[in-house]
């Protein structure tokens, strides 16, 4: 459903092949800045297809990707500054200290001031006592919050999210939902990839369940989750 | 083209703090050339082959297949935790990427080449110091063009499961080349000839750093951009 805002992403025909496979299979989507997509679906519905292709991580077989008006495939330098991955895995180096891996990020970005970017970065995590700490010696919980300090080090105004809370305990998935909810701004939208809608239904402004590389459903989040999860049980039946 | 020789550094910088806090790849590449000069300096025979005659292969040998060690690491740290995601989703150019992985690689190569040579110079007691410009010359033109080559392919094959045994089968066929010209370059040398005899094979070095490192940058971004 298109929104009322202007779009911030719009993906146009996005297709993603693995040989005879179908990934994705002509995925549509528009995303104000703003809004929080939640995305669900089986194993192996394209999800992560999804977000490592609006990440400009994949190339798609056949469509676009736009994000604040401007072509991934062609401005894609301008498009990389725009956007924020948080992955399943952390894309920290372990032999390298907490700041030194932001400081080591923030120049990638070319940031002015990586060094203090880097330790403002990681104090909004609550990680700023442990910059000189190396990601390996830290809980799931914090490697997860350093990780979204990586993410977010550029500001930028799409960040995407696959699987975050997997892995978390009950208080690190809390604390990760109550960070995650200081970051939605009216200047950034949001993806999150997850296998269960509970643990970010209440960020989401929008819904969409993939399968077989396509929307079986997308559209505004419903007032009931336990309603929708009847529904998603059905469609992710097939 | 400042922008892209600064982040070639910070990503080169980082690689070479990763390696000075772990020393992976330089110890096992100096233990093991270390290793190859002792087992030849024992298994040669020296009424058959005069040590003059055999040093310059033996050298090159040694500096090849350490190097090939050295190199292995270099995309291997990006493994971890999927860091080299990392590297593809910054407004970084590709050729800054290669770049930045070329000048650490080509560091390390060089640090072992640097400890193997006092090692080969004692195990063959040879006075090498009439002959050190051209060969420190050499090595540094031999150096740069395998080390690009060496460089893709190990961008290549770190999605593999067997990188470190597929790394070798692809590059030492392309290390032939300036390997041959390497030791052509260096009898001359250890025999005492002066470096205008050798111009020739330093030239035919420089030619092929050129097409392979400019090959090499060319190739990057199709190798690593799915």
């Amino acid at each position: 459903m298109p929104s009322a805002d202007p779009a911030l992403v719009i993906a146009a025909g996005l297709a993603r092949r693995y040989g005879a496979v179908r990934a994705l299979d002509g995925v549509d989507l528009t995303l104000a800045a703003g809004e929080v997509l939640l995305v669900l679906g089986p194993n192996g519905a394209g999800k992560s297809t999804l977000l490592r292709t609006l990440a400009g991580l994949l190339r798609p077989t056949a469509g676009t990707v736009t994000v604040g008006g401007r072509l991934l495939a062609s401005d894609t330098h301008d498009v990389r500054r725009a956007i924020g991955l948080l992955s399943h895995q952390s894309l920290l180096y372990d032999e390298l200290t907490l700041l030194e891996n932001l400081v080591f990020t923030a120049r990638l970005y070319g940031l002015p001031d990586p060094a203090a970017r880097a330790a403002t970065a990681l104090a909004e995590q609550g990680l700023a006592e442990r910059a000189d700490d190396r990601p390996r010696s830290l809980s799931r919980g914090m490697q997860q919050r350093a990780a979204i300090a990586r993410a977010l080090i550029h500001d930028p105004a799409l960040l995407l999210l696959d699987e975050p809370f997997t892995g978390l305990d009950a208080v690190a998935g809390d604390r990760l939902r109550a960070l995650l909810a200081m970051h939605v701004t009216g200047r950034r939208a949001m993806v999150i990839v997850t296998h269960h809608a509970s643990e970010a239904w209440d960020l989401a402004t929008r819904v969409g369940v993939m399968v077989r590389g396509r929307w079986a459903l997308e559209g505004p989040r419903p007032a009931g989750l336990d309603d929708f999860q009847q529904r998603y049980n059905e469609v992710a039946r097939g | 083209m400042g922008n892209l020789f600064r982040l070639a550094l910070v990503l080169a910088g980082k690689d070479l703090r990763l390696e000075l806090r772990t020393r992976t790849s330089i110890i096992s590449a100096a233990v093991f050339a270390a290793l190859v000069l002792i087992v030849f300096n024992f298994a040669r025979d020296p009424t058959a082959v005069a040590t003059l005659d055999l040093a310059p292969s033996v050298l090159w040998v040694t500096v090849a297949f350490a190097s090939v060690l050295a190199m292995n690491r270099g995309f291997l740290v990006e493994r971890e935790n999927a860091a080299f995601d990392g590297l593809l989703l910054a407004p970084v150019p590709r050729e800054a990427l290669f770049l930045g992985k070329y000048l650490a690689n080509f560091a390390f190569v060089m640090l072992v080449e640097a400890i193997a040579l006092p090692l080969f110079v004692l195990f063959f007691n040879l006075d090498l110091s009439h002959a050190l410009g051209g060969l420190v010359l050499t090595m540094l033109l031999a150096t740069m063009g395998f080390v690009a080559v060496g460089t893709i392919f190990s961008a290549m094959v770190v999605k593999t499961r067997f990188a470190e045994l597929m790394l070798p089968v692809l590059l030492l066929p392309f290390m032939v080349p300036p390997l041959i010209l390497a030791v052509k370059t260096t009898v001359p040398l250890f025999a005492g000839r002066p470096l205008s005899e050798v111009v020739d094979g330093l030239r035919f070095l420089a030619i092929y750093d050129i097409v392979f490192l400019t090959l090499a940058v060319l190739l990057f971004p199709a190798v690593v951009d799915e």
